[in-house]
């Protein structure tokens, strides 16, 4: 109270620096326990990420120690070289690359094709073909992934990466792809319509002012949803469980999972954590390279749509 | 064409001119791939579920009708409602908790201080870590004997923890272990939070509000739109959980994780009972399109939407 009437004749007598040099100071603790309870959540968040990097360095057995070395002795480079060598990890690093790259062009052509003909182009029952395709991002996944695998199967796709990379070739009709329709045709809805009329007065087609002016314009939605894709596809579990049987064709996120079962299965001692921690880490690498150069498209994707985690 | 023609009617009765047509056919070409993948991927999928979720198929054999047996088989399958209870368990207990966590992590990002990015980046890391990874990650951390959660408890002398082989304890460990991807959530409303007037805040201010009556009274109801998108979406979300029960626990111990998504993959993929799978897939569908509806007409009583009036 004292306090706050002083401020006041202070102010009025038109010296505030008293006051002032107050507001900083509380300023600063402010600052002090903002910094502490942000650096106690940050430790609490990364304590996984540490404790994973730090398991795949241990020597073998020493994962079982209690209580826990945080700082291995001795640190082991070579259970990297070992995870290599124990499960062909090459061979299912190219297949998710592949899968990855292939399932994403698909995404990044054909749903822009689509985005762009909902952004740019006027026709009849256009917004209840939108509505129709925004739909299916309510669809539980496993509920389309049940049928399509006996579609898949009279095909003779199954065991083929074809099965995970073909539904992303059809423009957001399938497994929720639309997400990216809805992000690209959202950011194409900006861009000044006088773009296309002046294209279509000098007599260009559709596809030109596609492919040569909203296109390139649409770069940071392209970008957005490219880093998108390829996260989904590295990630993705539920997918090559299904599609994918034999061995040639797992993806690293399939491989992660049959290695450790064979861990475990050892029974007691439940496996060589510090190998499965290193094949973890080696799958997390090429993601975190990806998002540390890409960041702002990261967020801003995510800020931008709503939709996360996908 | 005639179709386009009357929906184009109250325009007046004009000749379809070709410009027009040309347009009309340009975009019915550039949406094509969406319409086709629609119909592919997700209308044939859903007919050819809604048929066989009246038959038997094993998959070896062809289909045979039997009526609603399945629906009948359900109703009365001990099972089904085991896995609804453990997935409603997981869902309404963990999701306001995720909503709530993700909430006060935005807050204490949403400050203007030196380094912030370093920690909206540390909070935002852990969403892009590859799913299987993180289950491996927290198998080895919830292990009772050398795991990291025992280490913690056991240095403030608490008891030891069997979390993922004691029914009552498997589900909470999945709720925690849940807490470690909200950076998703967070982001989103971090971008809500950002666009929350500042003069809001000032006025209540100048009027005497504190720091927690400004949080309740001015940041909540303003951003209650972004808190119902977050808890539609993770409703939606959470009510597929697979991933996590599927390497960690397989449903177990004692049938306690076993989940819905996770039951119906068996049905599917393990027992090939194409025709029980199918029914329990519209079952879940139904589920989350009426849990969808509930959020919309229940959000409409306390959701604030600026500009709009009541």
């Amino acid at each position: 109270m004292g306090l706050a009437t002083a401020a006041k004749t202070d102010a009025i007598a038109g010296s505030s620096r008293k006051h002032e040099r107050g507001h900083f100071l509380r300023l600063g603790l402010v600052r002090l326990t903002d910094y502490a309870i942000l650096i106690f959540i940050g430790g609490v968040s990364s304590v996984p990420l540490i404790w994973m990097t730090s398991t795949s360095l241990k020597e073998t057995g020493r994962e079982f120690v209690f209580p826990p070395q945080i700082i291995p002795d001795p640190i082991v480079w070579l259970n990297y070289r070992d995870v290599w060598s124990v499960t062909h990890m090459h061979q299912f690093g190219l297949n998710s690359i592949l899968v990855a790259v292939f399932a994403t062009i698909g995404t990044v052509l054909t749903c822009s094709l689509v985005a762009f003909g909902f952004a740019r182009i006027d026709f009849p029952a256009k917004n209840s073909l939108f509505f129709l395709l925004i739909s299916t991002l309510m669809l539980p996944g496993i509920i389309t992934l049940v049928p399509t695998f006996v579609l898949f199967r009279l095909m003779g796709l199954i065991n083929n990466p074809l099965a995970l990379i073909v539904p992303w070739w059809f423009g957001g009709g399938a497994f929720g792809a639309a997400f990216y329709v809805f992000l690209m045709r959202q950011f194409m809805l900006q861009l000044p319509r006088e773009l296309d009329e002046a294209a279509l007065a000098d007599g260009a087609t559709y596809f030109r002012i596609y492919w040569n002016i909203i296109l390139p314009l649409s770069g940071p939605a392209l970008a957005t949803s490219a880093i998108f894709s390829i996260l989904h596809h590295w990630n993705d579990f539920l997918a090559p469980l299904i599609f994918i049987n034999s061995e040639r064709w797992r993806t690293m996120a399939l491989a992660l999972r049959f290695f450790l079962e064979d861990e475990t299965s050892h029974g007691a001692g439940g496996g060589r954590w510090n190998l499965l921690m290193a094949s973890a880490v080696l799958m997390l690498i090429p993601i975190l390279v990806l998002f540390f150069s890409l960041q702002k498209y990261f967020i801003r994707g995510i800020a931008f749509t709503g939709l996360a985690g996908r | 064409m005639a179709v386009a023609e009357t929906v184009q009617a109250p325009r007046g009765r004009r000749p379809l001119s070709s410009a027009r047509l040309k347009r009309y056919l340009a975009g019915y070409l550039f949406i094509s791939p969406g319409i086709l993948g629609f119909v592919i991927f997700t209308a044939y999928p859903m007919l050819f579920s809604a048929v066989v979720s009246f038959t038997k198929y094993n998959l070896l054999s062809p289909p045979s009708f039997i009526g609603a047996a399945n629906y009948d088989r359900m109703i009365n399958d001990k099972l089904f409602y085991t896995a609804l209870y453990n997935t409603a368990y997981y869902t309404f207990i963990g999701v306001p908790l995720q909503i709530a966590l993700a909430l006060l992590l935005a807050l204490a990002l949403n400050q203007k201080l030196r380094g912030i990015n370093i920690f909206r980046t540390l909070f935002y890391l852990p969403t892009v870590t590859p799913a299987v990874a993180s289950v491996i990650l927290f198998m080895y951390m919830y292990n009772p004997d050398y795991g990291f959660f025992n280490y913690v408890i056991n240095l403030f002398n608490g008891p030891r923890i069997d979390w993922l082989g004691d029914p009552s304890w498997v589900k909470p460990a999945f709720i925690i272990m849940s807490f470690w991807g909200v950076g998703g959530q967070m982001v989103i409303f971090l971008a809500g939070l950002q666009s929350v007037p500042l003069t809001l805040q000032e006025a209540a201010s100048i009027d005497g509000a504190g720091v927690i009556r400004r949080f309740w009274h001015v940041t909540v109801p303003m951003i209650t739109p972004v808190i119902f998108f977050n808890l539609v979406l993770g409703i939606i979300g959470s009510f597929q959980v697979f991933t996590v029960a599927f390497i960690a626990t397989g449903g177990g111990p004692i049938n306690s994780t076993l989940f819905y998504v996770l039951w119906l993959y068996q049905h599917a993929f393990e027992f090939l009972r194409m025709g029980y799978a199918s029914t329990l897939g519209w079952v879940l569908l139904a589920i989350v399109m009426f849990f969808t509806a509930i959020n919309f007409l229940v959000g409409r009583s306390w959701v604030y939407y600026e500009g709009a009036t009541n």
